[in-house]
């Protein structure tokens, strides 16, 4: 199989677009690509400062060599959750993220929970009896709610998570076969900034995360490969093998079915209305962020019951 | 006369001559959950496999 563009031997083929690609040829067509949706879904200007959430994995540290790449000011931050498990895995991808940072001379903000909160990630899961014995929902919250503190408190503009296809994909299929209108309605590349909220964009949320993988390796990016300990098994994996399942079976059914999802939304063709109200958001009084729950939100109420019980 | 498929500690002996995407088929692994290398260089599917060759296979799917 040879490349479309120079018709040398092709390093990866892309079957939902009928398209080979040599490395030279690959590498260039991923930012290119990226580009184009940055312009497409309205994501950022060159003039506006970007926090990219790193978190040592394949995809965050390729959308912020891409970034660079592009010529935008793009900033990391990784979040140090305290997850080692007999592996040190937070080490390690603590310690990959740094080296790329040092290598491609990047500024990098770290925040260990620890130091923050007193406890990491698995201790406050225990002591906040949330998520049926696994950290990985207090772990989801505790990111979202720090990577959008910071992304406010130093002034960015924009906060870009390494968010894929293939993750799009399956939290759609999760919230369309639970049929969670409110979670659909939320999803798409871009959730736009509000009072207290900083913006968040997905760059890319259109390629398939074989394509990161190949990008990543095919750039020499050090990532760590080894899985968070606590996600084997977890809903979102067997959702993606799932789909994955259905792609070699039917080339480009995870493309269509989140981009046919975006489309619906956007025209309002959707089951939803197109304007439905979200919940009322008000200050949390700890925190300050935007919550919907009645007095504290969920993460500082789970703080405060595990600094209690430690207390 | 064999070729090796190696994904995480899982190694797959395949017949060389066949392609990496009958190799894969063969060996239940889904294509589009690896990325296929042979030599540091990336490899498609319609690559013949030959005698003594060592794929390394790269998992993809990563999230919790």
């Amino acid at each position: 199989m040879n490349c479309r563009r120079c018709d040398r031997k092709a390093s990866i083929h892309m079957r939902q677009h009928k398209l080979a690609l040599c490395k030279e040829h690959y590498l260039e067509w991923i930012p290119e690509q990226t580009a184009r949706f940055i312009k497409k879904y309205e994501m950022f200007a060159h003039d506006e400062k970007i926090l990219v959430a790193v978190s040592g994995g394949k995809d965050s540290l390729s959308l912020w060599h891409i970034l660079i790449k592009l010529g935008y000011q793009a900033d990391g931050l990784y979040l140090g959750l305290g997850i080692d498990e007999g592996i040190n895995y937070s080490h390690e991808s603590q310690r990959l993220t740094e080296e790329f940072a040092a290598s491609h001379n990047l500024k990098l903000h770290i925040v260990d929970i620890e130091k923050e909160y007193g406890q990491p990630i698995p201790v406050i899961a225990e002591r906040s009896h949330r998520g049926h014995g696994k950290p990985c929902a207090v772990c989801g919250l505790a990111k979202r709610h720090e990577m959008n503190r910071i992304a406010r408190d130093l002034g960015y503009d924009v906060l870009a998570t390494g968010h894929n296809l293939d993750d799009e994909a399956a939290v759609l299929f999760g919230n369309t076969l639970n049929w969670s209108s409110e979670y659909l309605l939320r999803q798409g590349p871009v959730l736009p900034g509000t009072a207290g909220l900083a913006r968040k964009v997905k760059p890319l949320c259109r390629f398939y995360e074989r394509e990161m993988t190949a990008y990543a390796i095919m750039s020499g990016i050090e990532y760590i490969y080894e899985e968070c300990p606590f996600a084997d098994g977890s809903q979102s994996i067997f959702y993606k093998e799932s789909l994955n399942q259905l792609e070699t079976a039917r080339p480009g059914a995870k493309l269509i079915f989140y981009l046919n999802f975006l489309e619906a939304k956007k025209s309002g063709k959707l089951f939803l209305e197109k304007n439905v109200e979200l919940a009322n958001l008000h200050p949390c009084p700890r925190c300050g962020q935007p919550t919907s729950t009645p007095d504290q939100c969920s993460f500082c109420r789970m703080i405060e019951k595990t600094q209690s019980e430690t207390g | 006369m064999v070729a090796k498929l190696i994904l995480r500690d899982k190694e797959y002996e395949v017949r060389p001559g066949m392609a990496l995407a009958d190799a894969l088929k063969k060996s239940n692994i889904v294509p589009e959950s690896v990325i296929a290398v042979r030599d540091g260089e990336l490899i498609t599917d319609d690559e013949i496999l030959k005698n003594g060759d060592v794929i390394k296979l790269v998992a993809v799917i990563s999230g919790g």
